[in-house]
């Protein structure tokens, strides 16, 4: 909270000081704001994913102790989980065990959902974050070629190539990516992070295995982690090149526009220079596309992750779905939940502390 | 010769500056807006496509070569050849008639999603934006919400609470799909509600709800169409997700994501499997993104001066 309040503070004068306002009493009414939005999204989140699991189609009762058990092992069964409560008091129960970080014992493996949940979140924090590099590598200098030479053949290719990637179903890229490059050619490596026999031979200090690897100064290791993570990686970052790319030409074609790049085209400035002093002017507003489009790369990572076999969350949210887990299941969702809401507030207040224009 | 005088008068009446009636100046719109449309070659491509997909789903019976359910393992896994055009499955069914005949899965999907996402986008967010104050910060906190979670995490968890089934997958996909349009009607309502036009529906007694069903949601119609057309392609890769994850349609039903998915299997001795399926899920959506891009030249004049 106490980042919030920094955050808040700096851009209080957004807001108009009204004359006999201090501006301490103008950063609380933002702070307020904030935290009433976060709060009511978070409540809202709470209740969509306890009413989910209360409508699931499996009697959470039959799940633990099986069809063949009686009628009092039920009965004790069905009180112990405190089904027998009146549906408010269950909720504040199940808000009670979120807070302290209890989600239940997860079917398919036996383990807390907390704890699963840590194994297989730094796997798919390892692919996303290497998916956005990428993504920004390819898709921000695209953008800005698109924009300068607008109409021209480069524009034409970036915008198609944008489209493109709209419209292709990412799991089937990521089979055929398997079927091309794997069965056919054997240039990557199969399904998961390392191969079999790599598997734990590697201090887990960082939970990235490219940067335990690279600690551990395992190079054989390196190179298998390296084959394996390429395609499922840039696939992945193919959504988010197109969607920054796009963006980045928008941003560009906006500033290009503007009279001080006339002005500067008339000052004899190179275009280098130009286009230079346009992207000054874009980068806080990439910065939050780049941060948001993160959030899109989780749901990406769904369905790469199922068809790549890598062992990260959205792996273990389909296997949940498969095998009707719906601890595992509703764990994930609200862990996905969070992580999208925080990136929206850390990118909206990230806008508000950069861009001296919202101030 | 007689037929060519009556098209100069056809041509006449819908190019003419000085129009008569309300029916005039629609088909004049309709007729500028055709000829805008035929000239964008991209625009046309996926008009052509979605044209062709509806006929093929209309006509599956006449063109699908085989029964799309008849199995027979002496010819199972059939590489494409002269008797099976794309090569026949695991279990001896023919590609070309499942594909044939999954058109009709995939719009009866994309029809039934638009039906609920429609109605309930366009009355939530003329209703938020109309009527304002704290109805409307009721209703776009409740949209916001929606917003703040990606759509395939959302549909999934809300399959996985209803049971996995092609009606479950339509209304998961319907569930998410609304608040994006509810935020553009608002947007909509919002430009068109202090005009004039508006004030004078409501100063001859006409009723909030006239003025909502009536006044504002056609004008909201364009740009709705437009958005909905664009989120078709993203309605049928999300259907197609589920269904390879065993949660939308269920086999033997001959769905493009469930083909996929039964094809996963064997994809990588059998190309084939996965890649007929997945082009065409591919041409389709591009096709879709493609008419929807068209469109919004002709319906929404604001993305021209772009």
């Amino acid at each position: 909270m106490t980042q919030l309040t920094q955050d808040s503070e700096l851009s209080s004068p957004q807001s108009k000081p009204k004359p006999g306002r201090s501006h301490l009493v103008i950063a609380m009414i933002e702070v307020r704001r904030v935290s009433v939005t976060v709060l009511l999204t978070l409540l809202v989140l709470l209740t969509v994913t306890f009413f989910l699991g209360r409508v699931m189609p499996t009697d959470p009762v039959l799940a633990l102790i099986g069809e063949q058990a009686d009628e009092s092992t039920y009965q004790t069964v069905y009180e112990q989980l405190g089904l027998d409560k009146p549906l408010i008091v269950q909720f504040g129960i199940y808000i009670k065990d979120i807070a302290t970080g209890n989600f239940g014992i997860a079917r398919t493996t036996g383990n807390p959902v907390i704890v699963d949940i840590r194994r297989v979140v730094p796997a798919t924090i390892e692919l996303a974050t290497l998916s956005l590099i990428l993504g920004v590598i390819a898709g921000v200098p695209l953008g800005i070629v698109a924009a300068v030479r607008r109409n021209s053949a480069w524009d034409h290719g970036v915008r198609f190539f944008s489209l493109l990637g709209h419209s292709t179903p990412n799991f089937w890229l990521c089979m055929m990516a398997l079927v091309v490059f794997y069965a056919m050619l054997g240039w990557i490596g199969g399904s998961g992070r390392v191969s079999i026999f790599y598997i734990d031979t590697v201090d887990p200090v960082t939970g990235s295995i490219l940067i335990d690897a690279i600690i551990a100064r395992n190079w054989d290791l390196l190179g298998d982690a390296l084959r394996h993570v390429i395609m499922p990686a840039l696939i992945l970052a193919s959504g988010s090149m197109a969607f920054i790319s796009r963006m980045t030409r928008s941003f560009m074609l906006e500033q290009l526009s503007q009279e001080y790049i006339t002005t500067a085209r008339v000052k004899g400035l190179s275009r280098m220079q130009v286009v230079h002093h346009a992207f000054r002017n874009i980068k806080v507003q990439l910065l939050t596309i780049i941060i948001l489009s993160y959030g899109g790369l989780l749901d990406g990572a769904v369905l790469t992750e199922t068809v790549f076999a890598w062992p990260g969350f959205g792996q273990y949210l389909t296997a949940g779905l498969m095998n009707n887990d719906m601890n595992a299941v509703l764990a994930c969702v609200l862990l996905v939940g969070v992580i999208f809401v925080s990136l929206n507030l850390f990118a909206d207040a990230l806008y508000r502390v950069l861009d001296p224009r919202t101030r | 010769m007689e037929n060519a005088k009556e098209k100069i008068g056809l041509e006449a009446w819908l190019t003419t500056h000085s129009v008569s009636s309300p029916i005039q100046a629609w088909s004049q719109r309709v007729y500028f807006g055709c000829k805008e449309f035929v000239r964008q070659p991209l625009a046309m491509f996926g008009f052509i496509v979605i044209a062709l997909l509806l006929a093929v789903a209309l006509a599956a019976p006449l063109l699908a070569p085989y029964d799309p359910l008849q199995q027979d393992l002496a010819i199972r896994l059939l590489p494409p050849d002269g008797e099976h055009l794309l090569g026949t499955d695991e279990l001896g069914r023919d590609l070309l008639s499942r594909i044939i005949y999954g058109s009709r899965i995939s719009l009866y999907i994309i029809m039934l999603v638009t039906i609920i996402l429609a109605p309930l986008g366009l009355t939530i967010g003329v209703i938020a934006g109309y009527f304002g104050g704290k109805i409307d910060t009721f209703l776009m906190r409740i949209t916001d919400v929606f917003l703040a979670f990606p759509g395939l995490v959302l549909a999934l968890a809300f399959v996985a609470a209803l049971g996995p089934s092609l009606d479950n997958a339509i209304i998961a996909i319907a569930l998410t799909g609304w608040p994006g349009l509810a935020r553009l009607a608002r947007a909509e309502t919002l430009v068109f509600r202090s005009h004039d036009y508006i004030s004078v529906v409501r100063l001859q007694g006409g009723s909030h709800a006239r003025v909502i069903f009536l006044n504002l949601m056609p004008l909201c119609l364009p740009s709705v169409i437009v958005r909905i057309t664009l989120s078709m392609s993203s309605i049928l890769l999300t259907a197609a997700g589920l269904g390879f994850l065993g949660l939308g349609a269920q086999p033997p039903i001959p769905e493009w994501g469930v083909m996929l998915s039964t094809g996963r299997r064997f994809m990588l001795d059998h190309w084939w499997l996965v890649t007929m399926p997945g082009c065409t899920i591919l041409i389709v959506s591009l096709a879709f993104n493609l008419l929807g891009d068209g469109l919004r030249d002709i319906l929404d004049p604001r993305s021209e001066q772009q």
